[in-house]
């Protein structure tokens, strides 16, 4: 049995895409609105066959010229002059003007044709990219001619056995403006470039791959100095690996409370509480730990700037700037506001994944409710929260509840493993924190609420005292336990006792 | 086209530029042959023996595809008198030809 073979396209995340590549030795089409990325999309798989897979490529602009080409995806690192001299790209710009042209009677294209068979000849390309044809629709009167001939192009491409992208823009109601879709049906790719909320946000989709399964969800993608990267991201199978490997919280009192081992590494903590409740000194011990372990940690911060955190964790005891000189810290600070949703998520990924850290930290994602709707956050955790198990990274995430904003922290709370609330116990006068333990999937767990100390000497549970009278915090816990002291200390049978710890 | 004195343009006795064509072609094929005589046609016609006809085979020289920008064939250029214009086709649209090439 001949199953249909691909030419890897190089370009990240779109071979996970499409199950290894663009169909080989025929053309796929590219299609959307101005702006979309089409030629950049197209430009890449042809560097990307250059440098990667040595197979040299032809680029056919009937757009930009080729020295316009050249400079515009420069910032890209992607040297045209340099592959040209080494006879591992050809661009050849194609002009077309009406009003240069005049047409009396018949004609063909066998002018195209045979320039771009002396391009593919010449270096032996595998590799060809017209973009976009289209515009030979504007440059020519006779669309019947035209129809004909672009039949017989991909046609005669198929024959040449090169792998070819054709570009298209979008038309009204249809793929293509001119639908181009017609005769390229081998493969088709649609790519979209939209804005919600004043935040854009570019997305891909693979429309149609004859004979071959894809992926058919719409995949963020971004454009940055490295290039295209999509996000092949919902891989939304159960059934990855675990570990029963268990890591440090970085509080030892916190680290009891979980059988005395803390959490399992590569599963997913929320940290959830009301504000001014120690979140990110949580989050930061545990990076604290993780980099005292010599393991990398990667810590996103949307509300502080990292010298922010580092002043203020240093405030107890954390020096956490000597993590980050030496590479064990790194810190990403950015307000919500400047991407969308994917956006975000897929620059995540991407620094993940070149830093490699073991531990990541999201500080807080309430945040992101003010660029996405409560659902769609949910869908990005829920994305993130997925990769991360699959890379075996230990996530931690941090949630603010309040009044204001919905919470967040209930629907995440059934992705995670592990589920930490910290809030404020205000009696007698005083604000105090009670932290608890809401779940922990597969590991002994204790069910009190703890007194919950920020000192300069880092963070530290401590036992409530519980009585007849409730349960005494703060002022009342201390007055209770040097009361305590003395009975003790005097009849030995005191009413009260500290709870012993398991 | 009357020249301007004082010009640099090459100059024939009469004072008149000579029309120089190039006839861009491929092969033998049906267009290419009838482009041919339809353009031989009509420049005995209207022009007598006041032009100049090069008639290249893009099969044979395909490297002048890209050089001369070519894309649809069979590709007629006016070289001289200037502006230079270009037309496609077959050359059997006489009047759209006189049009374009300024003789009506």
């Amino acid at each position: 049995m001949q199953v249909l073979s691909k030419t890897k396209t190089g370009i990240n995340g779109l071979d996970e895409i499409t199950m290894g590549g663009l169909p080989k030795g025929r053309p796929t089409l590219i299609c959307g609105g101005p702006g979309c990325g089409k030629t950049l999309m197209a430009l890449e798989f042809i560097v990307k066959g250059a440098t990667l897979y040595n197979e040299p490529g032809v680029f056919m602009a009937f757009e930009e010229k080729a020295g316009e080409l050249t400079t515009n995806v420069a910032s890209l690192g992607f040297d045209l002059d340099k592959l040209q001299k080494n006879k591992k790209l050809r661009i050849d710009h194609v002009h077309i003007d009406r009003t240069e042209v005049e047409e009396t009677g018949e004609y063909d294209l066998n002018g195209l044709f045979i320039r771009l068979d002396h391009a593919i000849n010449s270096i032996g390309a595998k590799r060809v990219v017209l973009d976009t044809i289209e515009n030979l629709f504007a440059g020519l009167t006779n669309q019947a001619i035209l129809r004909a001939e672009l039949r017989r192009l991909f046609q005669w491409l198929k024959d040449k056995g090169v792998t070819a992208i054709i570009t298209g823009e979008k038309g009204q109601g249809t793929l293509t403006r001119h639908g181009l879709e017609e005769y390229v049906s081998d493969c088709v790719i649609f790519l979209d470039h939209r804005i919600v909320n004043q935040v854009s946000t570019r997305r891909l989709k693979v429309i149609k791959y004859r004979g071959s399964l894809h992926g058919t969800n719409e995949y963020p993608f971004l454009i940055d100095e490295e290039g295209i990267t999509i996000l092949p991201v919902t891989s939304l199978k159960l059934d990855k690996n675990v570990s029963a490997k268990r890591i440090s919280t970085g509080i030892p009192s916190l680290d009891e409370m979980f059988g005395g081992k803390g959490f399992f590494k590569g599963s997913s903590i929320l940290v959830s509480g009301s504000a001014g409740t120690g979140k990110t000194s949580i989050a930061g011990s545990f990076a604290n730990a993780t980099c005292m372990r010599k393991e990398k940690c990667m810590f996103f911060a949307f509300e502080e700037s990292p010298q922010q955190i580092i002043r203020n964790m240093k405030s107890i005891g954390l020096d956490l700037n000597k993590h980050v000189k030496k590479g064990l810290l790194e810190f990403h600070s950015f307000r919500p506001g400047l991407y969308g949703l994917e956006m975000h998520l897929a620059r995540m990924y991407k620094l993940i994944k070149n830093f490699n850290p073991s531990v990541v930290v999201l500080d807080p994602v309430t945040n992101f409710v003010s660029v996405g709707l409560l659902t769609e956050v949910n869908a990005m955790l829920l994305r993130l929260i997925d990769g991360m198990q699959n890379a075996g990274i230990t996530l931690m995430l941090t949630a603010l509840n309040s009044g204001t904003t919905e919470h967040i922290d209930e629907n995440v709370s059934s992705l995670v493993d592990t589920w930490i609330l910290v809030r404020d116990i205000e009696c007698d006068g005083e604000r105090n924190r009670g932290i608890y333990i809401m779940k922990s999937r597969g590991m002994k767990h204790s069910n009190e609420v703890r007194e919950f100390i920020i000192s300069s000497r880092g963070l530290d549970l401590v036992d409530v005292y519980r009585s007849s009278e409730g349960v005494l915090i703060g002022a009342a816990r201390k007055a209770r336990q040097k009361q305590e002291g003395v009975r003790t200390g005097q009849n030995g049978n005191g009413q009260y006792r500290a709870r012993i710890k398991k | 086209m009357k020249k301007t004195t004082g010009s640099s343009f090459e100059e024939n006795s009469n004072g008149v530029d000579p029309y120089v064509f190039r006839l861009y072609i491929t092969g033998a094929s049906p267009n290419s042959s009838r482009a041919i005589i339809n353009l031989k046609a009509f420049c005995e016609k209207y022009l007598g023996n006041h032009y100049e006809l090069q008639v290249i085979d893009v099969y044979q020289q395909p490297q002048i595809a890209k050089s001369v920008d070519i894309f649809a064939l069979p590709l007629l250029i006016k070289k001289s008198p200037l502006p230079e214009r270009r037309l496609i086709g077959d050359m059997s649209n006489s009047d759209k030809l006189l049009k374009s090439l300024n003789l009506t």
